[in-house]
């Protein structure tokens, strides 16, 4: 197997006297889907957000391509190739899907914008996406449906060239046509070379869409397998903690 | 990819105007001038209608003045070249304090102490240029009075945007203590009289005929130039273009409403021997900012970045936006371009007391929602504002006109902004939006 994009090895994080993430391991693959679940609590928002550099990690080692990193600021994340996309979305709904999958980083010569490159450059993401759900780049984000408006956050991390991209819970509060389009959207990311987290609560979109499924059960990391070798049943056990793995780390 | 299967599929090079697969992601730029209408009315009727009531607004008070003046009074005194170069000079400080809130109201914030930001810097104005006090030159004074502006912009912004405190607060704070530093300023004297010539050049004077069509001439070449460079530009990074049609529809609404406007400007309409005529002095100063800063806020950074905070700070700030800053320096604009329509209305009666700026305040936020700018935050545009002054402007001048008691003009502009207000919420709740957000 090749080696992992992203490599986290015995990550801890406590708040005060509480321990959150208590050594946990993490690989994630180019080109592949790696999900993490888990119940409320069990630390993966925390570790996400250690990721994107918002909350940085007390101990453990992250290797990102192999070499050493520390990622104490969300620009330095950015900076490396890491892309969070998060569950409120982030997206400005008065502005269009160009403005908004540019914002902070538009195109300009000589300081006044240069719209034409911009939508260009959008459309061209949205199309290597395969996205066939939007009329226009030029509509307003508050015209979208949550779907759409999931895409084109999705969008905008490949705009940036991402080399990793974390999704926090990209399906929830999505209809079911909704979801297979987002998930879709997920494996052809993952498709284009992308390494992608996906954090989830919906097992069913889990076993659809992911190639290795990790599972934190308060704040340890008690599985690491590729989704061919294990049923929703084993995993749905290994996060209640009515089960415990005892098969070779992937 | 091999040669085309399908030989009546031509080959194209030009990728961007190709479906997805299976779809078609458009730029809202394609189609003949059809379907650019079509497309406009679809957004007006999605609750998407701009300054369109304003417009409305406008030209229903217009008629309804012009008929109440020809039955009431017996004789035509609203519809007159005299009142129209009046109602221009009139509205000038109010255009000009509404276009100043808009950087804060797109921010979702407000600025109480812009009316009297301004009468604070006049009140130094006027004292540093007394003849027989200071004396000082009068364009060091307006450079002066234009910093003070800026100083009180920058301590709003300081605290709003820096330390955190509400907007309304803040500026309600100043709007009070600023009115103390003008009467501290001005003294016990009263009503400072200004008699400097060029100042009072601005609202009084007017351009010589041939400058006035020259300036229609320069709007027509700066649009026709700015539209001509966008599509240059979306040419180069092979986009489509809005079919060339609209360009020169654009033109051509310019050239006919801004060639009556300056036509009848042009008519000498004074009512003795002494020659009166020419657009006065104050429009063009009022339309070049309304261009800069419509071009601020359409085409740079700074400008973008404030409806995105209007819209979403939180998102804003993820996407690396710098929120403080863009805050506190929208808070410095709106202050100097508010000291910016108190030199218009000091320049207009021609003196300064101590409780200027303290009425207009309000009458601009006024302005800014008759206009359709969201108090919420993320919508409305320069021109916008101005003509939600244009109508509030035209209610006070035509009541004025009418022999009306003061107390039905502020009856019915109060009715107007009400009006203004519903008719924006009621065209959103049936499109389908809600009636809190943008």
């Amino acid at each position: 197997m090749d080696a992992p994009l992203i490599e986290l090895t015995g990550i801890v994080k406590s708040f005060g006297p509480v321990s959150v993430l208590k050594g946990v391991n993490l690989k994630a693959y180019a080109g592949k889907v790696t999900a993490l679940v888990g119940d409320n609590g069990a630390g993966k928002s925390t570790l996400i957000k250690g990721l994107a550099g918002v909350q940085p990690y007390d101990g453990g080692q992250v290797r990102f391509e192999g070499e050493e990193v520390h990622l104490h600021s969300p620009r330095e994340a950015s900076r490396i190739g890491i892309e969070v996309v998060y569950q409120d979305l982030a997206l400005c709904d008065n502005l269009d899907i160009v403005q908004n999958m540019f914002l902070g980083r538009e195109e300009t010569a000589g300081g006044i914008f240069d719209e034409g490159q911009m939508e260009r450059e959008a459309s061209e993401t949205l199309r290597s996406l395969s996205v066939r759900t939007v009329k226009s780049v030029r509509q307003k984000v508050s015209s979208l449906s949550g779907g759409q408006r999931q895409t084109v956050a999705i969008a905008r991390s490949v705009l940036k060239k991402a080399k990793l991209v974390v999704l926090d819970e990209p399906t929830a509060a999505l209809g079911v046509a909704q979801t297979e389009q987002v998930l879709n959207l997920v494996r052809r990311l993952a498709d284009q070379g992308v390494a992608v987290i996906i954090i989830s609560h919906n097992l069913q979109d889990v076993f659809k869409v992911a190639d290795y499924i990790n599972v934190l059960y308060l704040g340890t990391m008690v599985a690491s397998i590729p989704t061919s070798e294990t049923t929703s049943d084993d995993v749905v056990g290994y996060i209640t903690g009515s089960k415990t793995y005892n098969g070779a780390a992937a | 990819m091999s040669a085309p299967q399908n030989p009546k599929v031509p080959v194209r090079t030009d990728t961007t105007s190709l479906p997805a697969e299976g779809g078609f992601i458009g730029s809202g730029q394609e189609g003949g001038i059809k379907d650019q209408v079509s497309a406009y009315l679809q957004r007006v009727r999605h609750g998407d209608m701009g300054a369109l009531p304003a417009i409305g607004g406008l030209v229903v008070l217009v008629i309804l003045f012009t008929i109440l003046s020809q039955t009431m009074l017996g004789q035509q005194y609203f519809l007159t070249e005299r009142n129209f170069a009046n109602l221009l000079t009139q509205a000038a400080s109010l255009v000009m304090l509404a276009m100043a809130l808009v950087f804060v109201i797109l921010l979702g914030e407000i600025d109480l102490s812009a009316g009297v930001t301004s009468g604070v810097a006049l009140s130094l104005f006027v004292v540093l240029t007394k003849p027989d006090g200071l004396n000082m030159n009068w364009a060091v004074a307006l450079v002066l009075a234009l910093l003070v502006g800026f100083v009180i912009g920058f301590f709003i912004g300081f605290f709003v945007a820096r330390v955190g405190i509400p907007s309304f607060v803040v500026t309600l704070g100043l709007f009070i203590g600023l009115q103390g530093v003008t009467l501290i300023l001005l003294g016990d004297g009263g009503v400072f009289r200004i008699q400097i010539p060029e100042f009072l050049a601005i609202q009084n004077a007017n351009l010589p005929i041939w400058a006035g069509w020259a300036m229609l001439g320069i709007i027509l070449l700066v649009s026709f130039a700015t539209s001509m460079w966008d599509r240059r530009l979306r040419t180069r990074a092979g986009v489509p273009n809005r079919t060339i049609a609209l360009v020169w529809a654009k033109l051509g609404v310019i050239a006919v409403v801004g060639g009556f406007v300056v036509a009848v400007l042009s008519v000498n309409r004074s009512s003795s021997i002494k020659v009166i005529e020419g657009v006065p002095i104050v429009v063009p100063i009022v339309l070049a900012i309304l261009w800069l800063g419509t071009f601020v806020l359409d085409r740079t950074k700074f400008g973008r970045y404030i409806y995105a905070i209007g819209g979403n700070a939180e998102a804003a700030r993820r996407s690396g936006v710098k929120v403080i800053t863009i805050r506190w320096a929208a808070f410095v604009v709106c202050s100097v371009l508010a000291v910016v329509s108190g030199v218009f209305s000091a320049s207009k009666v021609g003196s300064v007391n101590a409780g200027f700026g303290t009425a207009i305040v309000l009458s601009g936020v006024a302005a800014a929602v008759v206009g359709g700018v969201s108090l919420f935050g993320g919508r409305g545009r320069l021109m916008h504002a101005a003509i939600g002054a244009l109508v509030i402007a035209v209610i006070a001048n035509g009541l004025g006109l009418l022999n009306l008691p003061a107390g039905v003009n502020y009856i019915v502009t109060g009715g107007v902004l009400i009006l203004a207000a519903t008719v924006d919420a009621v065209s959103r709740v049936r499109a389908g939006g809600s009636l809190m957000r943008t």
